[in-house]
Parts: structure tokens; sequence; C-alpha cells
């Protein structure tokens, strides 16, 4: 490495001390000293070794309850000849930690983990070449076990090769990673690192961190968002209502309201008691009338996919079947709303909140809050289960205006309804499926039309300051906001093919952020039926005609796991019992935006209450080498839970005016006595790249409800959830 | 005024209609029950009031004066009261149960299911799943852990026979 490049790192890393010897408490003292992201092209930046034989791991992905940290560290441990017992991560910290991006798209160990694993290869590789040289052995005759470096009597650990000093190597990539049949911890049921605490109540949630000095702020918004872009306009704001409260203030930035107080009870009594007058406003279409908003809407017309000629095809193929569907908008609904805790000074800012992504939050709070990017500190604190965008940065944003204003540290904690009702809300979606098959049972023809609008690019918080609103533009978002080549027809070989977004514009809706999965669930609801009902109309069962038009072995190998696990038997009647309870089993395939997800389910459909019952749902998942299949098989479980919790009973409500779902009565989702059996598959490919495993069976499963209540009841649903009422008119316009 | 919470006497400055989760978090500084929704609906503030289960983000600190207060903290040390155990375990058989079971994902709810899951416990040693899920419906999980819960409670109270 030259000076020149050394002498950059050196400043942008922090070190006070120019040279290659800095002491053990200085490496300690001056991690985290100055703004990040340090230097990818480090070595230190990915790993330190300590005195004590044990390794640190600087990661840049968010453990959000899905146990990423655990699995990166497996990586780590096993590409460094570490037990799990000798490795740990650290928090996130824009000081501290590599931007890896954001935990999003289920990312962590698809895009992390090859980066952990060459930096740990890397390490190691530099830990060789300094024992070699310690023991006088040539590096080929050295073997390593559990941070020891020994050949016959010789031995070294990597604590007394290192300890606590830097590596000084540039981070290459070129170091040779091991072979996956060399693996000891990746593929192992390596115990969560994070549940001890979390089971004994001494994990550290965001909504426990205090500070000295600090204040409590809450939010004082109608309960409740209207339209994007329309905002809510502050009339007037009576001071004075809260003159009872102790200690309690009123902080106001243009529409921006928000009330501290050093006591938290006194600040959600004086957010409850402020009267404020709201300018009426009716931009939104309100539920009932959503659909047909948006299907009449000018449009931006964008193809996504086409081949061959599907107009042609479509109209001369012998079974030509349509399918709707009209799917809502939802909620992230984390548990525990978001919380942060923000230090605003004049000169720079500390904000402590949940953020899948440090550094964008970092960028965000600088402009609004009009600091250099390099003087704000973000660190991440871990929430309840956030699945995408949930308020986490619209409360970092509001604590840290909070801050700002009152001149002390602002601990703000959402209330349910500011969560529920001003979350950026996975958006609602029109589909409009055609698709045809010859007499052979080939999928022929396959068309895609799909309306809805993209993700919110301003935050409330900001957007009640004033700062304008926008679309949310981002190169990860690209290609995540409309029709998904993968699930809209992609798991079969199809001739002629057209997928088309008709693009409406982010205002006069709902603000809109990414949901789990995003938009998948729609997709596979409205593409898994139509195929479903070719295979009907050719009296071919959906799983045989399924198989019979897919080319790919990995769709085809969840497609089999699913079925095998669920002892799927040929069908192709549908099973229209006696009396008012029919069973119906229903299978699918779809994904998010890697891996493959193929699902059976199995549900009652209760046909004089219009109840529907999920009975069991069978979930398989090819995510290439899954690094520890206990996890996954649990984010399985959950993605089939949450999912049949999507299908049934979740849906965003709104009049004219604003949102109405605004706490778990009006936004009701699956509790224990309605919760289906469910059996996780994990299809293991130990020599394929590990992919996504958080979100990527979700749309098989929703596609699996949809068709499973087809072969109960005969009735195609082109609406979700399926709730009671939807499902009984449904019947009752079949007859 | 005085509460007692996880066998210990604390003496709280709060005022009277302050909702005991409030108490808890703030002064006493326990991470057990924690904010879900402060309206009862969810169960993540749930602590056991003299051995019945109570969401305490709606409980005004002054209900619960005079009564023993047991939050996740403190289960084991109920536990062992409760079982007339002589000696404390590190961990009461829900959490044992949990931590075999691999049960949680982000583990914000558990507070409220492992106060529940020991209330449903004490009062019926051998419950079948249908008495799991109809006790424990009053709790929601977003991660969608219930089939997990449900097994490490049937765990649970195959380990305290």
């Amino acid at each position: 490495m030259s000076p020149l490049v050394r002498r950059d790192f050196l400043k942008a890393g922090g070190a006070m001390v120019i040279g290659f010897s800095l002491r053990d408490e200085l490496i300690a003292q001056t991690r985290g000293t100055v703004a990040g992201p340090p230097d990818a092209r480090q070595i230190d930046t990915w790993l330190a070794i300590h005195a004590d034989n044990t390794a640190t791991v600087y990661v840049g992905f968010a453990e959000l309850g899905q146990g990423a940290s655990t699995a990166l560290l497996q990586i780590a441990a096993d590409e460094l000849d570490l037990d799990m017992s000798q490795i740990k991560s650290v928090r996130l910290d824009t000081n501290v930690t590599p931007n890896q991006g954001g935990t999003y798209s289920s990312a962590s160990i698809a895009r992390g983990g090859p980066q952990v694993r060459t930096a740990a290869a890397e390490a190691r590789l530099a830990l060789l070449g300094m024992a070699a040289k310690r023991l006088s052995i040539p590096v080929e005759r050295l073997s390593v076990a559990k941070g020891v470096v020994s050949a016959g009597s010789s031995r070294v650990t990597y604590g007394e090769l290192v300890g606590d000093r830097r590596f000084d190597v540039a981070f290459t990539g070129s170091a040779p990673v091991k072979k996956p049949s060399d693996y000891k911890v990746v593929g192992e049921r390596v115990s969560r690192r994070d549940l001890a605490d979390k089971i004994r109540g001494a994990h550290v949630y965001m909504q426990h961190v205090r500070v000295d000095s600090m204040l409590h702020g809450r939010v004082v918004r109608p309960r409740g968002q209207r339209a994007y872009g329309a905002g809510a306009r502050v009339v007037s704001v009576d001071e004075s209502s809260i003159r009872g409260v102790s200690g309690a203030k009123v902080i106001r930035r243009n529409d921006f309201l928000a009330v501290v107080a050093d006591n938290e009870w006194d600040a959600v009594r004086a957010a409850r008691q402020l009267a404020v007058k709201w300018e009426p406003t009716s931009a939104l279409p309100g539920s009932d009338r959503l659909y047909e908003r948006m299907r009449a809407a000018n449009t931006t017309e964008e193809v996504v996919t086409e081949r061959g000629s599907v107009g042609t095809a479509l109209a001369s193929a012998p079974h030509v079947v349509s399918q709707k569907a009209r799917a809502p908008y939802q909620a992230h609904a984390p548990f525990g709303p978001n919380c942060a805790v923000a230090d605003v000074k004049s000169d720079s800012a500390l904000v402590m909140c949940s953020t899948q992504d440090v550094y964008a939050t970092r960028r965000t709070l600088a402009a609004l809050l009009k600091l250099p990017e390099k003087d704000v500190r973000v660190q991440y604190y871990e929430g309840s289960g956030t699945y995408g965008h949930s308020c986490y940065d619209d409360v970092a944003q509001a604590a840290a205006l909070m801050s700002q204003d009152a001149g002390r540290p602002v601990r703000v904690q959402f209330m349910r309804w500011d969560e529920h009702g001003w979350d950026n809300f996975g958006p609602a979606h029109v589909g409009e499926v055609r698709a045809a098959a010859d007499a052979s049972g080939k999928i022929v023809a396959y068309e895609y039309h799909g309306w809805q609008h993209g993700w919110s690019g301003t935050e409330a918080s900001a957007q009640l300051t004033g700062a304008p609103v926008g679309e949310f533009i981002a190169a990860q978002a690209m290609g995540v906001q409309g029709l998904n080549r993968l699930t809209c027809g992609g798991q079969y070989q199809i001739a002629n093919l057209r997928l088309v977004n008709h693009k409406l514009p982010v205002t006069e809706y709902l603000k809109a952020g990414w949901l789990r999965s995003p938009l998948d669930l729609s997709f596979a609801f409205a593409s898994e039926q139509a195929i479903d009902q070719l295979a009907r109309l050719l009296k071919i069962d959906p799983y045989e005609f399924r198989k019979r038009n897919i080319a790919d072995e990995r769709w085809l190998g969840v497609l089999d796991a699913a079925a095998k696990a669920a002892h799927w038997t040929p069908n192709t009647a549908t099973k229209r019992a006696d009396g008012k309870l029919v069973s119906g089993r229903g299978i699918g395939l779809g994904t998010h935006l890697q891996s493959w997800g193929g699902a059976v389910a199995d549900v009652d459909v209760n046909v004089e209450t219009g109840r529907v019952a999920i009975k069991h749902l069978y979930g398989a998942l090819d995510a290439g080498l899954v690094v520890n299949p206990a996890i996954v098989e649990s984010q399985i479980r959950g993605q089939l839970v949450q999912t049949a919790s999507r299908m049934l009973l979740e849906e965003v409500t709104f009049d004219t005016t604003g949102v109405t779902s605004v706490d778990w009565r009006s936004y009701p989702i699956l509790r224990f006595e309605d919760c289906p059996d469910v059996t996780p598959i994990v299809v293991q490919r130990i020599n394929e790249r590990s992919l996504g495993a958080g979100e990527e069976v979700m749309a098989a499963a929703a596609a699996a409800i949809a068709n499973a209540f087809f072969d109960a009841t005969g009735v195609r649903m082109e609406q979700f959830p399926l709730t009671p009422s939807r499902v009984l008119a449904a019947l009752k316009r079949a007859g | 005024m005085q509460i007692k919470v996880n066998d210990k006497t604390w003496t709280v400055a709060s005022a009277s209609d302050t909702p005991l989760l409030y108490v808890l978090s703030n002064e006493l500084q326990l991470h057990g029950p924690r904010f879900g929704c402060g309206l009862a609906q969810c169960g993540s503030c749930s602590v056991l009031i003299d051995g019945v289960e109570k969401r305490s983000c709606v409980t005004p600190v002054s209900a619960a004066a005079g009564k023993s207060i047991t939050t996740l903290e403190g289960l084991p040390i109920w536990y062992a009261a409760v079982r007339r155990l002589s000696v404390v375990p590190e961990l009461h058989p829900v959490q044992q149960a949990m931590v075999e079971e691999q049960a949680p994902q982000c583990g914000y709810c558990y507070n409220g299911m492992m106060v529940k899951a020991a209330e449903l416990l004490s009062k019926n040693p051998r419950p079948d799943d249908a008495q799991i899920r109809s006790a424990m419906n009053g709790h929601l999980c977003r991660c969608g852990t219930y089939p997990s819960i449900i097994r490490a409670v049937r765990r649970a109270s195959e380990l305290m026979r």
C-alpha cells in the first residue's frame, strides 16, 4: 500500500497517530470517534483479534430478530477457525461499522455473507503468515483450531499474534475461501446469540434506552394519516389546554406538532389533552372506492418484460383464463411501536433508533437538521420486528426535531395509533392476468397488468415541517415497486409473456414503503390462481400441471418438497363437501427477488358464516446454502403465519380524510386460536450461493391459500383479505 | 407510594394515576414489561399481580400498591415461592423451554408470552393444545411464532413434572 493511501485511511479512520504499531487501548479509543463509514478496503474495518484470543466482527447488517447476526458470525467463525464462543459482533453505528447497505431484501446473508467470509479469509491468511514467521514453520505445515495455530508441539494463538493491534492489511478479496465441504459451523443449527438475554428480560431494546437529563416526547397528529402530499395542516393550537400538565411544553415547526415533558406519563397526557384544530381534507378515495380510483387513474405504463406475441397466442389458444386481484394496503405494525432517542446540539447530533440502514438514516437526519452528515451519528438498537420500512425513520426524525428545539436529549415513543396510523404501508394493488394453455397442457401465453403506486420518499415528520413530498428513489428499490418477474409467471416456461406496470402517482394515496415481500402476495394471489384455473380447465392435477410447465430445477425442487411434505394426492375436481364446513387444499409457487418458494395449504371454509380457517401450511424454501437451518425454519414458520394473517385479516381502512385502522382492534392480526399448523422445509443446497430466506415463501403461501379456498368452494376470490363478509358475498354471487 | 415488585419493596415518586408500566420502566428501569399499545390489546406489558396476569399499561400504580407484583425478571423467584422450592432456579421452566425451543424471533412480545404461560401453568400444569391456545389468545406475536410458543409451553409443562 502506498503511504498516501495509508495516510488517507488514517484520516478517514480518525486515528490520531500515524504509524503501524498503535497500542491496544488506542485502537479501542479511536474506533468510533470519527464519522464513518470506515474504509471497506481494510481488514481492520471488518474484524479485530483480541489479546484473549477472541474476535470481534464488524458487521453492517442489523439484527431484526431474524437471526442474521448469529448466522454471519457462523460464517466468520468457520473461515477463521474459531469456536462460536470466541466471536462476537458489535452494535451498528455510523462511526464504527462498515456500510454494507441496508438490512432489507433479505440481504444479510446473501450480500453480507460473502463479504464477511472473504474478510475473515484474508485475516486468516495474514494470521497464518505471522504464525509462520513467529514459529519459523512454513504456512503449509500449520493448522488452526479454536484460534490456536500449531504444527507438532509448536503453537501460537491468534491473540498472541495480533492481540488488539491493527492488522494493517488491505482487504483485497483475493484470499482463498474454504470449500463448502470444509465448513464446520456453517450449516449447523447453532443457537441464536440474542435469545438468552431476550428470554431473561436482559436484552436492551430501543424502547429501553434512557439517557441523562432527557425529556420524554410525543408527537401530536391526527389519529390516522391523511393523503400523502395533503399533509395535516394545523389551523390552531390552544397551548393553555395543557397548562395543568406539569412541565409539558409544545414544540412546533409548521405542522410538526409535539409535546415534551420530564415525565413520560405527563408527555402522554399532554399529547392527549392538547387542543388542536386540524384543517379538514378529503383527498383520499376511502377504502371502499380505492380500487375504482386506481383502475381509472391516469397511469404511466411500463413494460417490464415482453417476449413472443402474447396477443396472438391468447387469441389462438384453446384454453384461456383470466383472474383479477384487488389487494389492500397492509401495515408493518411492529409489535412495539417505534422509539428513538436524539441528542441534538448546535454542531452535532447523536440519534439512537431502530433503522434498517444507519447510513441512509444519517443522510436524511442531516438534511432535516441542516447539519453536515459527518456530524450526525446514528446508532442502531433493535426494536420489535419491523418487516420493512415501518416508522423507525419517522420517529428518529421526530426525536431529532424535538431535541433540536428543546436543547436537551429527547426520547420519543410512538403511541400505537402513531405507528398504525402513520406507517409507510405496503401499497395496494390491482392485478389483471390472462393466461392460456394448449390442448396438451402447456402454458402458451401469459399477460399481467398491475396497478400500484411507488414508495414515499418523505417521512411524516419531515413532511409536516414543510419538506416537499416525493417518491422514494433508490437503486435498491428498483424492480420492487412493480411487477415481479419471478412471481408473475417466471416460475414457468412460457413462450409468450408480457408484464405491464400501470404506475400510479404517489400523492392522493397513502404513504407507502417496503413491507416484507413487497407486493408479492398480491402478485401470487392473481398469478397462481390463473395458473390453477388452467389446470382445472384441462382437468389436470394442479401440482402435475405445474410440473409439466417448469424447466428450472430449483422451482421443481421446492414444488416437489412442499407436495411431498404435505403428502399431496392427485386432485382434479373441487371437493365440495356436504354441510356447512368444506375443506380444500391448494398449491402455489412464488418468491421475492431471489430464492425459490413452494407451498401447500389446507383450509376449511364455513359456507354459512364465511369464516375461513387455515388448518395447515407447508412451506418449502430453496435459498441456496442455508447457513443455519434452524433459523431459516423459524423464518419459514413466521412467514407462513404472517401470510395467513395477511390473507385472512389484514387491511388498512380509511375514509376520505384519513386512516381509520389505528390499533389492534381496527387492524386485527392472526391470534393463537386461529394459527395454522406449519411445516417448514429447508431445501438445503450446500454448493449454491446463499440467498435471501426472510420473505421468499410468502407469495407461494398466499397463492396456496387462494387455491385451497377454490378447492373447497369452487369459487375464485378476486380480493383479499378473505374476511367472512367478503367470502359470503363471493359465495352468494357464485350461487 | 410503596410497591412490592419481585419480592422487593420500592418507594416510587410517580403520580398515583400513572400506569404501572411507566413506573416499572422509568423508575425501576425494568426491561421485562414493555410498551406495546397502551390499550390492553396486545400483552407486551403483562405482569403478575398476586399471581394473576394484568396489563400494566392500563393499571394505575395505585391499584397495584399493597399487592405483590411479579415481572419477567422475577418469574424464577415467584416460581420458587409458589412451588416451595428451597433454591430459586436461574430460569422459570417456561423461560427454559423458550430457550430450548429457540422460540423467539424479535422476542418483544415474549415478556407477555412468558408471564401469561407461567400464570397458565400455575393454574393448569398440564394444558392441552386447545387450552394453551385459548389461554394465550389475548397475546399477539407479530413475528408469527405462535407454533413455537405452543410447543414451548408444552415442554415447560413437562419440565415442571
